[in-house]
């Protein structure tokens, strides 16, 4: 019992990381009609801008403050990367939707090239309080602090985003936008700059889970080649939860990140088969494809 | 208001405008002048260019040949939002609402969107600003507001019909273009819905308007606009087209 609780538990955590990857990529797409495969390129950029931030801070035992600043570091630079991405590469092609997945792909690949030629693999390590590493008693069960981070942050991100979409003005726009583009136009809205505002939100929700995934799951490692790891199960997610669905991308992410979790250790302590984790998710995403093809809130079509 | 002494440009011009994809001619060399405050039917059958024709006036199609202009200005630069903010509002054949926003949220998008509304995107809503309050007057107006709270998308089909209207007169469109604003209605919402296109016209407003139910268009049309092939087949009062010989061909043997 105390096992999988545990198990549930990283698996909340690992939810959350989903979560905050594949809602911004859901928003893009369902207000866009654009798979943004550069979303990889912002959660790998916004780790290593607060990595960048933390080596500019005077040496010390790593705070809950070095940490702050890193997750500031981390939102702001997924945030000005995507709003550069949007401005210069994607605006330009407004019209061709096929260019503008091709650039998407073009300059993630660009991107993690650079990195990997600047930085290597796996060579460097993201300070974090040592408070990260230690694990809190909650009644018998022993559970990672880690986890509780990244759930609080994508609890809080998922509360925000819901009253911003559901209660201010360019909420409602971004929804209406999202539903019905061409009537939205027809009504004198320049949906131009929803379109900014929500690759601006998507890109600071996926720098902030850049950096999570590497605090709480890599064991502090920065790869270039994270983001691209991530993306994947982002897509998944998005796929599941039905695109343009805030709600539909949180409960498909706990969904996936839940059953990743406990298919990897009773699957893997059964069959002894370690990627039984993502061998399950892809088998879901087809049982649904199959089943409900338009995800779990998506809208029909 | 608009002074009734100074002669008034149309509201709606069309001028030589054509159509073509590829090589598939859509539309060519359609000629059209809808005076402010009137209503214009445009009927023909499946496929005539019926929803070009509006997708090419309200700029979400630019037309390979030919201008359009919404009252004496050429438009045909400007694109559906630039158009909008004219004045030139329109309904589309599928959907012209937001299923998933609450019912006053639909009006007061349109009362916002004509208006600029406030430019700070964390702006919200208050229930006494002035778009909330033009959003219910619209709703008021076609007898929705006792349903301002629900989402769009559990009206019933003339519901949302009427939903439709009162998000284009909360937008506060003077030229309005109705793609099929029947289809899928139950015959005993026909009417208060043709009554209430009526009342947009009597109000001032100029309506351009697509509909199969012929009684409808002969009801609210001062002029008919037939399509065919893309082409004006002709363009009169009611009686002229329906004794037109080349107009009863076209339909051959559909009961005009």
């Amino acid at each position: 019992m105390t096992t999988f609780l545990s198990l549930t538990f990283a698996g909340l955590a690992l939810g959350a990381v989903y979560f905050l990857a594949a809602s911004g990529l859901s928003l893009i797409y369902g207000l866009m009609d654009i798979l943004n495969f550069a979303h990889g390129m912002f959660m790998t950029l916004g780790a290593y801008a607060g990595w960048d931030l933390a080596t500019h801070l005077p040496a010390s035992t790593p705070s809950a403050l070095t940490f702050a600043l890193e997750v500031v570091a981390a939102v702001a630079g997924g945030a000005v990367a995507a709003l550069l991405t949007e401005v210069v590469f994607i605006r330009p092609l407004y019209g061709k939707p096929l260019s503008q997945v091709l650039v998407t792909i073009g300059l993630d690949l660009a991107v993690v090239a650079l990195l990997l030629g600047g930085f290597g693999a796996n060579s460097l390590s993201l300070p974090v309080p040592l408070w990260f590493l230690e694990a809190s008693h909650v009644g018998a069960v022993l559970l990672p602090n880690a986890d509780f981070v990244a759930l609080v942050a994508g609890v809080l991100v998922l509360v925000v985003l819901e009253w911003f979409l559901r209660r201010t003005r360019f909420g409602i726009v971004i929804r209406a936008g999202v539903e019905n583009r061409e009537m939205v136009s027809a009504l004198g809205v320049d949906v131009g700059r929803a379109f900014t505002l929500v690759f601006v939100i998507g890109g600071a929700m996926a720098g902030l889970a850049g950096l999570l995934y590497t605090a709480v799951f890599t064991g502090d490692l920065l790869s270039p080649l994270q983001g691209d790891g991530l993306l994947i199960f982002a897509f998944i997610v998005v796929v599941i939860g039905g695109l343009g669905s805030i709600r539909g991308s949180a409960v498909a992410a706990v969904v996936v990140g839940l059953l990743q979790d406990y298919a990897n250790y009773y699957g893997g302590q059964h069959a002894g088969f370690s990627e039984i984790g993502n061998l399950s998710t892809v088998l879901l995403l087809a049982l649904v494809l199959e089943v409900r093809p338009r995800g779990l809130f998506g809208r029909a079509t | 208001m608009t002074s009734r002494a100074e002669p008034q440009a149309p509201a709606l011009t069309a001028r030589g405008l054509g159509f073509r994809v590829g090589g598939a001619q859509i539309l060519s060399d359609v000629d059209l002048e809808v005076p402010a405050g009137h209503c214009l039917g445009v009927i023909g059958p499946n496929g005539a260019g019926k929803s070009t024709l509006l997708n090419l006036l309200s700029g979400i199609l630019r037309p390979s040949a030919g201008t359009v202009e919404v009252a004496g200005r050429d438009v045909t630069a400007l694109d559906a939002v630039a158009r909008a903010r004219l004045g030139l509002g329109r309904t589309f054949q599928t959907s012209s609402l937001f299923a998933t926003l609450s019912v006053l949220e639909n009006a007061r998008l349109a009362a916002e969107a004509r208006r600029g509304g406030s430019r700070r995107f964390w702006h919200r809503p208050r229930s006494t600003d002035e778009a909330t309050r033009v959003a219910h007057d619209a709703l008021g107006a076609v007898g929705l507001e006792p349903l301002a709270w629900r989402p769009a998308g559990a009206l019933s089909h003339g519901d949302k019909r009427k939903l439709e209207l009162a998000i284009l007169i909360a937008s506060d469109a003077r030229t309005l273009l109705l793609d099929e604003p029947m289809a899928g209605v139950n015959t005993e919402d026909v009417e208060p819905l043709t009554a209430l296109i009526a009342g947009l016209v009597r109000e001032g407003r100029t309506v351009v308007l697509i509909e199969h139910h012929m009684s409808v268009v002969v009801g609210l049309a001062e002029s008919i606009a037939v399509l065919d092939s893309g082409r004006l087949l002709a363009h009169g009062t009611p009686e002229e087209v329906i004794a037109n010989d080349e107009v009863q061909r076209a339909y051959l043997g559909q009961p005009l």
